[in-house]
């Protein structure tokens, strides 16, 4: 299954991702977040916030 | 495991627990709601993974008011949340780190960057990855940043927190604790005075000598953690911890050390979980 880049339009398969995992796009490197993999839906991941991190 | 996102660091989590059979559900911390006195979820430990501080502080909270075991717990992530008060928690506990100050306007910020001297760094209390961090080399640079704080920033930027400049000399150490044992250690090597990994420090292994293995068990003591991650100086006389992290992120520390971090976390939290 494959989804379009919501940012470049590349297409980007569903090899074993997890709903909620960031993953980078291998054409234009903007972080996308899985939103729902049946259907497989992309979306920009959200911004970094102040409070974010370890 | 609660997260908000599934980072890389997570993945590593999921795939150990699979890997070694571990049943380790999952909770996305902005799906529940809760009313005080309900359970706001089904289960007997959580292993906090969220990548917002204050988010996670209210779920653990919420799991902690329903008598669900939290590992960190939400005090741990009040602690190491805010550099002040990890500060504070090391300098009472004995443990060496950089000298701090606080001061909270930028009036009294300037009179103490110079009774500190030159140069020091300002930081935001609550923050991560190296961000907004600040070298201040003289007076001008300490009244430019002091009044875009005062300008630019939100509250919390309003205490604001000062520490002397440690030289690390191109590289300083991160060590992960778990539980009674600190586990493993990288250097971060940078030519940049910033060295987290986020901000492209390379990793590469760093001994756990007995001297490593006991200021990082301290640390995590001051700060009642379980599972962290301690950022040091090395110092002509010691170690010096800088930061202990609540909710370590490690997917660039497995491959140096050789270490499995996410299983040696999962097998301390179930054992913790079992008791």
């Amino acid at each position: 299954m494959t989804e379009d880049c919501p940012v470049c339009g590349a297409d980007i398969a569903n090899n074993g991702l997890l709903t909620n995992e960031l993953i980078p796009c291998p054409d234009c490197g903007s972080d996308l977040e899985v939103i729902a993999l049946s259907p497989f839906k992309l979306e920009p991941a959200p911004e970094e916030k102040e409070d974010w991190g370890e | 495991m609660a997260y908000s996102v599934i980072r890389h660091d997570e993945k590593m989590i999921l795939d150990a627990a699979k890997r070694e059979g571990i049943p380790l559900d999952t909770v996305r911390m902005e799906d529940l709601s809760s009313a005080l006195g309900d359970v706001p979820f089904e289960s007997d430990a959580v292993l906090d993974r969220g990548i917002s501080q204050f988010r996670s502080y209210y779920f653990l909270k919420m799991a902690e008011e329903a008598g669900i075991l939290t590992m960190n717990s939400s005090e741990v992530v009040r602690i190491c949340g805010d550099k002040y008060l990890t500060s504070a928690a090391l300098v009472r506990s004995g443990i060496p780190t950089p000298r701090t100050s606080m001061a909270l306007s930028p009036e009294a910020a300037l009179r103490e960057i110079e009774r500190i001297g030159y140069p020091c760094v300002i930081k935001p209390v609550v923050g991560s990855w190296g961000r907004l961090l600040a070298k201040v080399n003289d007076r001008e640079c300490a009244e430019a940043i002091l009044e875009h704080k005062d300008t630019l920033g939100g509250y919390p930027h309003s205490a604001i927190y000062i520490q002397d400049y440690v030289e690390k000399q191109g590289r300083d150490i991160r060590a992960f604790v778990v539980g009674d044992r600190t586990i493993c250690a990288i250097y971060r090597n940078s030519e940049h005075w910033i060295t987290n990994t986020a901000r492209g420090g390379k990793a590469s292994a760093c001994p756990v000598t007995e001297e490593l293995n006991d200021i990082c068990v301290r640390a995590n003591e001051a700060v009642n953690g379980e599972i962290v991650a301690v950022d040091l100086f090395e110092t002509g006389t010691g170690f010096s911890v800088n930061e202990v992290n609540h909710t370590m992120e490690f997917k660039n520390s497995v491959a140096p050390t050789g270490v499995d971090i996410p299983l040696l976390m999962l097998r301390h939290f179930i054992d913790r979980a079992r008791c």
